[in-house]
């Protein structure tokens, strides 16, 4: 037991582990839903609960079957390649037009700043559902509703604010006369943009870059009212799952997305910590 | 002139350079506007252009309405022999083109039961020539049915023909044009029943999130930041994992065999599965999981900047742990409170996909109906109206969001 101050009264130590109690609960609220999903994904039965079978580790109640349906299933393959690509090619957009635009909006010479932020922004904080309208009524009269074109715009027009975000706190301490030097000292502008600023904010642009990923690879709205058939993704398909017929190989897929989000929070994790090592200049890079 | 100032050469000299550099952070940020201007910004506009413009009768029957203009709708009159005729002659047109059904569709709108009128009035019309009804379609028009006699059919013609229309905000409020052009409340309230049902449900959640995240943003906060990184990996994970894969979560744990019911009657403390998913409860349930770490990150972020020691000092100088609490660390924490709860506020009022999948009917939101005028009634312009309105929401909150806490204060992770 820890030495609490002369002052403590017995109460005060009763709220300090009530305290500690209560924030372990509401960490098991967060995390056990996520949890529920693993053990599930390996059930033998077609059902989303636990068998008694399962309760006693029993090796037969475990399958890998709904992960062998993935692959048999020409539908989550679409949906996967789908995925992938839409996010890939969104994601290149997305961080190329964010890491220019925040460049140009970092700076306080910047007319009309604080608008063209507003702008920028409002992908963000728009409902899905009203973007997935309009989007719908705009892109079939250009007769990019149901195309992979269509999707890819909008899915990089929703990443966008993420880059900008994430590249501007980059930018944020990031010493202009650098610039300057390297351009007084008669380097071209773009070996100065490759070679002086792009090192320094690359943290903030490859967080960036994976924030606009995981916002299109997690995104069901907008390919529900936009995508056509041939465009489904990996959300797009779970929801029909869900809706329709409630169907295990969900929770495979489910499985496999938490294994990617894993990945993704600990590489942005990484950079955060490398980001924050190089400001403090403990870290020359 | 003394040494500090600057010559009249070099002053143009800074402006220029200083034009010369405004053009090129615009140019750098250009791009991005003009592709979120097309991609982005351009649909919105649509969508609340779509709201008010509603061409479809002005598009059936043009010519009839260019006639009607002349035609005074308070007066206890019936339009004229030439309008009349006019009416006979496109409607024999729509007749011909199948969209009779259309226009009749858009008139009972405004005057319930005309559509019979129309419908068979046309399908009359579609036998004779131009020409006849050129010299007594009024006649024959006025002898198919008396109703045609009711001004107030007129009244309905005239009132659907502009191609710009407030009608449906109307809708979105609950009120209509009675037959006298008079705005007046409808019978069934579903659409403000709707909002005040999805402004509940959202100050809910805010209320819950709130609830539970303060104890544990207070814990990481005041931990070593060796457990709080720890421990902060265990919020991070849920914020980063798929929507979908959370409120799937939601269904195993929720439905009739579902984990809760199934561990409640093993316990014995139930013997018939209680009705869990597809609630109201469950759309609050699941909400609060998928939202509860946009109020811990905002939270957790206040909380890690406040200096422990006006605590301590209160304790120490005799207050009690509660009043010290409530005086001193409580009000300090306010600017994360409010910033969580605005957060989590705004994007629950618009959710669609967890309602749409663990709430049932009852536990359906205003994205919810957008939806359901889109798909599958095809109601588009209500939907437009609905969405305008709900971004008019959005965009008053997050003006007060703006004001309190600052946008560009949005972290990420």
């Amino acid at each position: 037991m820890k030495n609490y101050p002369k002052y403590y009264s017995f109460w005060h130590i009763l709220a300090h582990y009530g305290l500690r109690f209560s924030s372990l609960l509401v960490l098991a609220f967060l995390m056990l839903p996520i949890l529920v999903i693993i053990p599930l994904s390996f059930n033998v039965e077609p059902f989303f609960t636990f068998t008694d079978g399962m309760l006693a580790l029993d090796p037969e109640a475990y399958s890998l079957k709904w992960y062998a349906e993935i692959w048999h299933d020409d539908k989550w393959l679409l949906a996967i390649k789908n995925s992938f690509l839409i996010g890939i090619c969104a994601t290149l957009i997305a961080t190329v037009l964010g890491t220019l635009a925040a460049i140009g909006l970092s700076n306080p010479a910047m007319p009309w700043q604080k608008l063209w932020m507003a702008i920028l922004l409002s992908p963000m904080i728009v409902p899905l559902i009203i973007t997935a309208a309009g989007m719908y009524f705009f892109y079939s009269q250009l007769n990019l509703a149901g195309s992979y074109l269509g999707v890819i715009l909008a899915h990089a027009a929703l990443g966008t604010p993420f880059v900008l975000i994430t590249v501007n706190a980059a930018l944020s301490g990031f010493d202009y006369s650098l610039v300057n030097a390297s351009l007084g000292l008669g380097a071209r502008p773009t070996f100065t943009f490759f070679k002086v600023i792009m090192p320094l904010i690359r943290p903030g642009v490859i967080s960036g870059a994976l924030f606009a990923f995981i916002t299109s690879f997690d995104e069901v709205v907008v390919v529900l009212f936009l995508a056509g058939p041939e465009q489904r993704t990996i959300p797009r398909q779970m929801f029909s799952g869900l809706r329709e017929q409630i169907n295990p190989t969900i929770l495979a897929v489910a499985t496999l997305l938490i294994l990617i989000s894993a990945l993704l929070l600990f590489t942005i994790e990484y950079l955060r910590a490398r980001a924050e090592r190089i400001q403090s200049g403990e870290l020359d890079d | 002139m003394d040494n500090n100032s600057l010559s009249v050469e070099e002053i143009i000299h800074s402006r220029r350079l200083l034009k010369r550099k405004k053009r090129l952070l615009l140019l750098f940020t250009m791009p991005l506007l003009i592709f979120v201007f097309i991609t982005f910004i351009s649909p919105i506009a649509t969508m609340l252009y779509r709201s008010v413009y509603h061409p479809t009768v002005s598009q059936l029957i043009p010519q009839t309405l260019v006639e009607l203009k002349r035609w005074d709708e308070t007066a206890e009159q019936l339009p004229d022999g030439e309008t009349l005729k006019q009416f006979t002659i496109e409607l024999r047109q729509l007749a011909e083109q199948r969209l009779s059904g259309k226009l009749a569709e858009e008139i009972n709108r405004l005057k319930p039961g005309s559509s019979s009128l129309i419908k068979s009035s046309a399908r009359k019309l579609k036998r004779k020539s131009e020409a006849e009804l050129q010299q007594q379609g009024d006649q024959l028009l006025l002898g198919y049915s008396k109703k045609w006699q009711d001004i107030t059919v007129w009244r309905a013609i005239k009132r659907a023909g502009p191609a710009f229309t407030d009608s449906y905000y109307l809708t979105t409020f609950d009120l209509q044009r009675n037959s006298d052009g008079e705005i007046e409340q409808r019978d069934t309230q579903i659409y403000l029943k709707l909002y005040w049902k999805s402004l509940k449900i959202a100050l809910i959640i805010t209320l819950l999130t709130a609830l539970l995240a303060y104890p544990l943003a207070y814990y990481l906060a005041n931990a070593s930041s060796k457990i709080a990184n720890r421990l902060m990996v265990l919020v991070l994970l849920p914020f980063w994992t798929s929507l979908l894969v959370r409120t799937t979560s939601w269904i195993a744990i929720l439905q009739t065999n579902g984990v809760v019911n199934s561990t409640l009657m093993k316990i014995g403390i139930i013997d018939q599965p209680l009705e869990l998913l597809y609630t109201q409860f469950a759309t609050i349930i699941a909400m609060t999981h998928i939202l509860l770490p946009f109020m811990i990150l905002p939270l957790y972020s206040v909380m890690k900047n406040i200096d422990p020691s006006y605590y301590r000092a209160a304790l120490s100088l005799g207050s009690k742990p509660l009043p010290a609490f409530i005086k001193i660390y409580l009000p300090m924490t306010i600017p994360g409170v409010s910033a969580g709860a605005l957060l989590v506020f705004i994007i629950s009022i618009g959710y669609y996909i967890t309602p749409a999948i663990v709430g049932g009917t009852e536990g359906q939101m205003i994205s919810n109906i957008i939806a359901f005028h889109m798909q599958s009634s095809n109601n588009w312009e209500l939907a437009a109206a609905l969405g305008s309105l709900l971004l008019a929401l959005i965009i008053g909150l997050y003006w007060l969001y703006d004001r309190y806490v600052g946008v560009n204060n949005i972290k990420l992770g």
